[in-house]
């Protein structure tokens, strides 16, 4: 399939040598240890620490508490606070930590500090109608309600109506790697190593935290072990590290254990949908109607956007999309792999589905039916738009044809067998960055740029972008990034890594090719990028998403409820391809991380304690390798001149984005039962069928 | 040392270490901290992961489950040991063909339990999906992803590790 390459990634050997160094890894003599303390009420004030015998056990360095603990300077972000009062916002804050010689001794020591609370009565239980719902002013996507036409008196007068109401679960990112930090200091200036998905991020807010000149600090990053979102803002560890470091006047590693993560790490919210839909006899909507129910801690506002994926999918005049958040005494949720757009497609291609069983209309019909022109608010044109092409190209190569829509009727054995249909979208969004191209002596190229590689490729990608402008072999590139040193770029995050850096890389490899005459000095030669303004000046004249079509099929146990995937189809346009090889393995990521949405994965709250139950890996169930069966993932040949240079819209998130709504409409088709509230595990299944 | 110390010899990729260590140190700590192969990864310290899995005494063992005092003049063979020199083995070389990882930190333990796992199956050993227990086992992908399922990978990189373990087998 068409792309710019099809390369092996170039970190591959120190990968599969354990070569290959994370953050807390990092050698570095004389390195003490920090432990967490969690708070063990969801919400009151401390009213003691009793610090005395984890002090007095022989290699404790220290205990920071509330009471001892530097001031910080404020930022936005009321996670970052750490040790700064002793208020307590949600079960399993960081109330106090513990530095140490070794990590036993840490972890010892940690469990001997005693925490007295006045705890207060918790308020853990999202409703649709809690008394404090409230509708956020503003979020990083747009405005927060949309509206046009009438969409409620049209919506009464729809001859076919689709009214259902759908439930997602808390879920965590659970990257493999636990969020961990290693710094040091030397006088005023701040080292760390840190897990994370933008180092120039992390070093402006740890900058601005302890009131450094950023100049002061470097954020080393070389290998991320993962984070899908969860490392897109900077987290307690990079400031508790911080801090531990310069209360002992040693290097200090903070990481935390899986468990710890459930608390500080961030997840998805869950979300209340309703989602209402009416339809002419022929199947065009009338109008669409979306809503969503979400919340959000007492520390950090953010909105899970369910309902802006809603905007650009399908035509209808009438039409209103909203979110409403309550804050509670939760942990802080935070980004999740495809925020909004995973939970919000589940519920809007999950009820397109019904309409498509209610109407007695295939559901591919049913969309390719509702497609719109242009943006389906203001008609803006779409940079590209492919989704009927992905539709039909799915149903082509998964045999949809064929398809016998009657639903329960396939039974072979103990299963009943269904095939079900979703769309997906993404945005296309890029940040500015700035870049080094250099034109070495020897004939090799060194491009600079503080990117990361969170396991997407990014050294690979950003070296097939470079040679592709400097019409070099990619051998010949060598990429740098994961240090705050390096020329400052913005996040791996939203799928816009390879955008907005690629974007810089292009523009100093080109400005490289300019100065070059054919005669390379010793020094070599090099040129800089910076694309602030060319991002700020990219006009909305075009609506820029990615789209996509995931096809699923599904065996349903009659006797345990225990659903099987034998099959998963994902086809995408998203532009260009970088590399053929990790595009691939990205986009059965997300559809396997999908997959685990639909089936298992689910943050169980305990109302009575006011936290996650599920905090670990043996309660929150992932895919397993046998989970997966035949999964296969392709793309259209797009091409787009209206997003980047390079013709890319960003593939990290789509994968997941309406993955889970092909698979419980398969499991509608093979069983006649609709399932509206995930994830589909047997309790929830069997008592159905 | 601050807990209750004690003195273990410990082979880990063909090296002989006389080790002073905390009783309560599990080996994964050991291999990590004490002696700097951080090679292991430590994905949830409570066997629910495989990122610290290694060779213990020849079988795949979950490091962070293993105490080190009991692993007095055990031979284990973390990610470090698996190459021969410059030389990738057959399972490193197959996984950076097939593209068996993305972020890479499950992969130290996915490699050393594949090695592990081609030796049990190589030995005869059935898993859950064998059918005929008395039959040599035929590794087929069913057999594959089942024997490596207590290895999780949150990249969903298991398309390119059933098929770099076929490939490293063939
Ligand atoms: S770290 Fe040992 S099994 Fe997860
Ligand atoms: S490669 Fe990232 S967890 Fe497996």
């Amino acid at each position: 399939m068409n792309a710019i390459g099809s390369r092996s990634r170039v970190e591959g050997r120190e990968k599969v040598t354990g070569e290959a160094r994370y953050a807390v890894e990092h050698p570095v003599p004389g390195a003490a240890y920090a432990w967490v303390v969690q708070s063990t009420v969801a919400k009151g004030e401390i009213t003691a620490f009793d610090t005395a015998d984890a002090e007095a056990l022989p290699g404790v360095l220290t205990v920071l508490t509330p009471d001892n603990a530097p001031e910080l300077a404020p930022v936005s972000d009321g996670e970052l606070a750490v040790l700064q009062g002793r208020k307590v916002s949600y079960r399993g804050q960081i109330v106090a930590a513990v530095v140490a010689e070794t990590l036993e001794t840490a972890r010892e020591a940690a469990r001997l500090v005693r925490v007295t609370y006045a705890a207060r009565r918790h308020d853990v239980r999202l409703t649709p109608d809690h008394p404090g719902r409230y509708t956020p002013d503003e979020a990083e996507d747009g405005p927060w309600q949309a509206r046009q036409g009438d969409p409620e008196d049209a919506f009464r007068a729809a001859p076919v109506r689709i009214d259902c109401t759908f439930t997602t679960p808390a879920e965590h990112n659970n990257p493999m790697e636990p969020h961990a930090t290693l710094a040091a200091w030397d006088g005023d200036a701040l080292t760390v190593h840190d897990s994370n998905q933008g180092p120039s991020t992390v070093r402006s807010t740890l900058a601005k935290v302890f009131e450094l000149d950023p100049a002061r600090v470097r954020v080393i990053s070389p290998h991320i072990g993962g984070g899908f979102g969860s490392k897109g803002t900077p987290r307690p560890n990079v400031v508790l590290a911080a801090m531990a470091a310069r209360a002992v006047g040693r290097p200090v590693k903070l990481a935390f254990t899986r468990r710890q993560m459930y608390a500080l790490t961030g997840y998805r919210s869950p979300t209340v949908q309703r989602v209402r839909l009416g339809a002419a006899e022929d199947g065009r909507l009338t109008t669409i109607i979306h809503e969503s129910f979400e919340q959000s801690s007492t520390v950090r506002e953010f909105a899970e956007e369910s309902t802006t994926p809603t905007r650009v999918m399908y035509r209808a005049p009438n039409r209103r999309t909203a979110y409403h958040l309550t804050r509670l005494d939760v942990p802080s949720t935070s980004w999740m792999r495809a925020p909004g757009d995973a939970p919000g497609m589940f519920a809007l291609e999950s009820a397109m589905d019904e309409l498509a069983v209610v109407l007695g209309l295939d559901p591919i019909e049913l969309r390719v039916r509702n497609e719109p022109d242009g943006h389906p608010e203001d008609g803006r044109p779409f940079s590209s738009r492919n989704l009927v092409a992905c539709l039909r190209e799915g149903a082509a190569r998964f045999g949809w044809s064929d398809r016998d829509p009657t639903p329960g009727v396939r039974r072979v054995g103990r299963r009943l067998v269904g095939t079900g249909v979703a769309a997906a979208t993404y945005p296309v969004l890029r940040s500015p960055a700035q870049a080094t191209a250099r034109a070495n002596a020897d004939g090799s190229y060194t491009v600079r740029i503080a990117a990361i590689d969170l396991g997407t490729g990014a050294r690979t990608a950003l070296g097939l972008i470079a040679a592709e402008t400097l019409k070099a072999d990619p051998a010949q590139v060598t990429v740098e990034i994961g240090d705050s040193d390096l020329p400052r770029a913005g996040l791996a995050g939203g799928s816009a890594g390879t955008a907005g850096w690629g974007t810089a890389v292009v523009r100093a490899c080109e400005a490289l090719l300019s100065k070059l005459n054919g005669h390379v000095p010793p020094e070599g030669v090099e040129a800089a990028a910076d694309t602030t303004e060319e991002v700020k000046g990219q006009g909305d004249e075009y609506a820029r998403h990615s789209f996509g079509a995931h096809f699923a099929e599904v065996e349903v146990d009659v006797d345990t409820g225990e659903i099987r995937v034998p099959r998963m189809l994902g086809v995408f346009a998203t532009g260009r391809i970088v590399n053929a090889k990790a595009a691939r393995s990205q986009f059965l990521g997300g559809m396997i991380m999908g997959l685990g949405m639909a089936l298992m994965e689910e943050s169980v709250l305990d109302e009575a304690f006011g936290d996650h139950l599920t905090a670990d890996l043996a309660q929150y169930h992932i895919p397993a390798n046998a989970d997966v069966r035949d999964l296969d993932a392709v793309w259209l040949d797009e091409h787009d001149p209206h997003v980047n240079p390079m013709g890319t819209k960003g593939i990290g998130e789509i994968g997941i984005v309406g993955a889970a709504a092909a698979i419980t409409n398969a499991v509608h088709h093979a069983t006649g039962v609709r399932f509206r509230t995930l994830p589909l595990t047997p309790p929830r299944v069997l008592p159905e069928l | 040392m601050d807990g209750v110390d004690t003195s273990i010899t410990l082979t880990v990729n063909g090296r002989e270490h006389r080790l002073r260590i905390d009783v309560r140190s599990s080996l994964l700590d050991v291999l990590r901290e004490d002696l700097g192969l951080t090679g292991s990864k430590k994905g949830c310290d409570q066997g629910q992961c495989g990122a610290c899995t290694v060779l213990l005494d020849g079988r795949r063992a979950n490091a962070c489950l293993a105490l080190a005092v009991a692993q007095d003049g055990a031979e284990v063979t973390t990610v470090e040991g698996l190459a021969d020199g410059d030389a990738l083995s057959p399972l490193q070389r197959a996984f950076i063909e097939r593209d068996a990882f993305q972020c890479g930190y499950c992969t130290p333990g996915q490699l050393c339990s594949a090695t592990g796992m081609l030796e049990e199956a190589a030995r005869g050993w059935p898993s859950a999906v064998t059918g005929d227990l008395t039959a040599d086992p035929d590794l087929d992908e069913t057999e594959i992803r089942e024997r490596m399922s207590g290895n999780l990978c949150r990249c969903g990189a298991y398309e390119g590790i059933v098929a770099a373990v076929k490939e490293a087998r063939a």
